[in-house]
């Protein structure tokens, strides 16, 4: 997934994103390009170095 | 106005998808997708806001370090180090810190951010008091929240128009142009939401226009028509908007035959609460004597009433 020409995430903005549904930290998952809920269960996806936090579209840990 | 729309929804409850969302936000996000192209035509009314919004930010002698926009489409801050948010991925194009979001559900640490700014979009909200909380939770102490909305008066000539169409047409009305906060929600809503030194004001943008279709154009053009979940189908547009046009024009146009159209404005200023910031003292505190600081004498007002007496 993740290459050297995939747009890197501001770091910045990495740092202070949480899981908007449990409001709880994240982590980074640099080779799926995913933001990992573990509480939520759910992953956002990184797409072309664009966190997607909705809800609607993360991915469902279950 | 708020609990009508709840009422009618119950009746319509087996064709609602969400009986509390008010909006729709993905036929929003279609709108302002189809708008993209030439919204640089018809978002007059995004510049007026961003420029007062720029200068009431100047006014306020502060340096913000970390700064958040909500809302990408016309954007307040040109500083390249704040974060934007907007719930449509593809304004992210060439943002160096963007994420895609809901103003209704943030996914921000706490008490992160210095400054949080929104150029109409929170009107969209379908959860205002949630989504100004979360903002205010996102705030530092002392961290400024400064946005302009649209206010309850907005089209109020355009609503009654379609109302009155639909009444004539079909014996019966369901609203076509969205609920707007007014000011003494918006006000009460900032208190509510916990926010220090609340302050609202309004500013009233009156626009006029050849007639009501170029009107509806215009809106169009901001993608700003309506994305209520509830509009019923039962008059189709081509009876409904004509009829609407002509009665706007009986009832609205001015001498040279124009239409007007009322924006009306909502600014809210707010504060992240911090034990620096000025309060009132509670009341029988004072120290000293009015009296004293006017160089007067201070009076009795004259007898107490004495209680269970009669004269």
């Amino acid at each position: 997934m993740a290459d050297e020409h995939t747009p890197s995430v501001d770091p910045k903005l990495l740092e202070i994103l949480v899981c908007p549904v449990t409001k709880c930290s994240l982590r980074y998952d640099h080779e799926a390009q995913e933001l990992i809920s573990e509480q939520g269960k759910l992953a956002y996806p990184i797409r072309d170095g664009i966190p997607i936090m909705l809800p609607d579209e993360a991915r469902s840990l279950d | 106005m708020f609990r009508l729309f709840v009422r009618q929804k119950h009746l319509h409850s087996e064709t609602m998808v969400d009986s509390i969302s008010i909006f729709d936000r993905k036929r929003l996000i279609r709108h302002r997708r189809r708008a993209a192209a030439t919204f640089s035509n018809h978002d007059f009314l995004f510049q007026e806001t961003a420029v007062r919004l720029r200068e009431r930010l100047k006014d306020i002698d502060r340096d913000f370090h970390t700064s958040l926009e909500l809302g990408a489409r016309y954007p307040v801050l040109e500083n390249q180090a704040s974060i934007t948010i907007d719930i449509d991925p593809t304004l992210g194009k060439g943002k160096k810190s963007f994420a895609s979001m809901d103003e209704e559900f943030l996914a921000f640490t706490p008490a992160t951010l210095d400054l949080i700014m929104s150029n109409l979009c929170l009107h969209w909200t379908n959860d205002l008091p949630g989504a100004l909380l979360q903002i205010r939770k996102t705030l530092r102490p002392d961290g400024l929240f400064l946005a302009a909305m649209l206010g309850g008066e907005t089209l109020k000539e355009l609503r009654s128009s379609l109302t009155q169409a639909e009444l004539e047409i079909a014996g019966g009305a369901a609203p076509r142009v969205s609920p707007f906060a007014d000011i003494r929600d918006a006000g009460a809503l900032l208190q509510r939401a916990g926010f220090a030194l609340p302050v609202t004001d309004i500013d009233t943008i009156n626009v006029t226009y050849e007639n009501a279709f170029v009107l509806m154009k215009d809106l169009r053009g901001m993608g700003e028509t309506n994305a209520l979940t509830c509009t019923p189908s039962s008059v189709p547009a081509r009876a409904l908007f004509p009829k609407a046009a002509s009665l706007y024009h009986q009832r609205y146009a001015n001498s040279e035959g124009r239409v007007p159209a009322t924006f009306q404005i909502l600014y809210l200023h707010g504060w992240g609460p911090d034990p620096s910031q000025q309060k009132a003292l509670k009341p029988g505190s004072a120290q000293n004597l009015l009296a004293d600081a006017l160089n007067s004498f201070e009076m009795s007002s004259g007898e107490k009433a004495k209680p269970g007496t009669k004269s």
